[in-house]
């Protein structure tokens, strides 16, 4: 039988929570009160057990750099895991741009307005990358953790797959700002050539894939499920095309 | 996080960025898991980042907690919304090591107590993990779980008991 008390004023001497009035009350009421004294040596014996058995469970260093990370996001990335890996992605961006450029320099533009403004879009971002001279991202070949870095950076959820089995390894991602909105790309390395898969919301309908190519660069654009998808790479057409099939199947 | 200035960010990284490890236990026992922690804890604290201007009180962690227990349970009823609707079952949970799998497979203390806890219903084991574990007074719990000091109370006692229980069961089977 246990004591009115057990579930308030026993609790709260336990816990140092009463005035000192209050505790002299209560020492009163243990002395004779035979089941509250006796929960009170469980409640020391719980608490010992507790706290032996460490079950505090502390934050990974990565969680620790990844906040301090988004908290400064001007400082260079000296530190980051691959320099390497960012190094060449800025490479394939510059040549991303200049490919985009005599894109729309040679076809004299506009041809489908469509092309137009993701051309506009593209270019726009990829100077800012490269003004920046680094990339806010993450390089890594896990899908579990590009998704986690972009889980509560773009509002919407992120189809994150590792094709690396078809040929197609993930190899990071980053976040590009594009007319306001977040555009997350997510890049893949397919025979030594990265591509980028530009992704963002959409309210239109899903379509099937519309390719275009113009110098060396190739791109293939889609909509699935209120998502927009722009694969770019100077990689072989029929490559993307493949990926786009694996995206959208695993999406 | 960059629409901080840099006052507000010296005042952020000196007052919140030291409950970072708070922040990721609380989400760690309420979501039962490192990985989901991980991601909880990190939008937590970019959802701090984005309220920190509004934030002129004196005790960074309870603000902090409360986002991170927030940022749970929104996350809770998105994932796992069956998770939310468990009630405390007296019997069932004062009995929680009872069958002979799950006894074999906690096989000290440690295991017993970390079973004991995931199976509390979130709302019992919250309190129970700012008490016992990040040592938090009444009224930062009060404060952080928007529940009245008397329901501190009463919810740490029944989370305290079947914890006990879950210890003393084992010792039962051991002098058998």
């Amino acid at each position: 039988m246990r004591c009115d008390f057990a579930d308030s004023l026993l609790q709260g001497y336990f816990d140092g929570e009463l005035s000192a009035a209050g505790s002299a009350e209560f020492e009163r009421h243990l002395d004779h009160c035979g089941p509250c004294a006796a929960e009170l040596v469980d409640l020391d014996l719980l608490h010992d057990s507790l706290q032996l058995a460490q079950l505090y469970e502390l934050a990974s260093p990565s969680l620790q750099r990844k906040i301090k990370a988004r908290l400064r996001p001007v400082v260079p990335t000296t530190a980051a895991p691959q320099p390497l890996f960012w190094h060449w992605l800025a490479a394939a961006a510059a040549l991303l741009l200049v490919a985009i450029v005599l894109w729309r320099v040679s076809s004299g533009l506009r041809n489908d307005d469509y092309k137009g403004e993701l051309a506009g879009e593209l270019v726009e971002a990829h100077m800012r990358s490269l003004q920046n001279g680094h990339v806010n991202g993450v390089a890594s070949e896990d899908e579990h953790v590009v998704k986690g870095w972009f889980d509560g950076k773009v509002k919407f959820a992120i189809p994150v797959r590792d094709f690396a089995n078809q040929g197609f390894t993930l190899k990071g991602g980053h976040l590009d700002d594009i007319e306001g909105r977040s555009v997350a790309v997510l890049v893949y390395e397919r025979n030594g050539r990265p591509i980028n898969v530009f992704i963002w919301r959409t309210r239109e309908p899903d379509t099937s894939a519309r390719t275009g190519s113009r110098q060396d660069f190739q791109w293939v654009d889609w909509r699935k499920g209120k998502l927009e998808f722009c694969a770019v790479s100077d990689a072989d057409r029929v490559d993307l095309e493949r990926l786009h099939q694996l995206i959208n199947s695993s999406a | 996080m960059s629409e901080l200035g840099l006052e507000d960010r010296v005042r952020f990284e000196q007052f919140v960025l030291p409950h970072v490890d708070a922040a990721f236990n609380l989400a760690r026992w309420l979501l039962r898991g490192r990985t989901d922690a991980e991601d909880v804890a990190q939008e937590a604290l970019l959802r701090a980042c984005r309220f920190f201007r509004g934030f002129h009180g004196e005790n960074a962690r309870a603000w902090l907690l409360q986002i991170v227990r927030n940022t749970c349970y929104t996350w809770l009823e998105k994932n796992r919304p069956l998770e939310l609707s468990m009630e405390f079952d007296e019997e069932l949970h004062l009995q929680p090591c009872a069958t002979p799998e799950t006894l074999a497979i906690a096989g000290d203390d440690r295991k017993h107590l970390i079973l004991a806890l995931e199976t509390l219903p979130p709302r019992f084991r919250e309190v129970l993990v700012l008490r016992e574990l990040e040592g938090c007074s009444y009224k930062e719990i009060a404060a952080i779980t928007s529940i009245p000091i008397g329901t501190v109370m009463s919810s740490l006692s029944r989370a305290r008991r079947q914890l006990y229980s879950a210890l003393a069961h084992k010792e039962v089977v051991r002098e058998v």
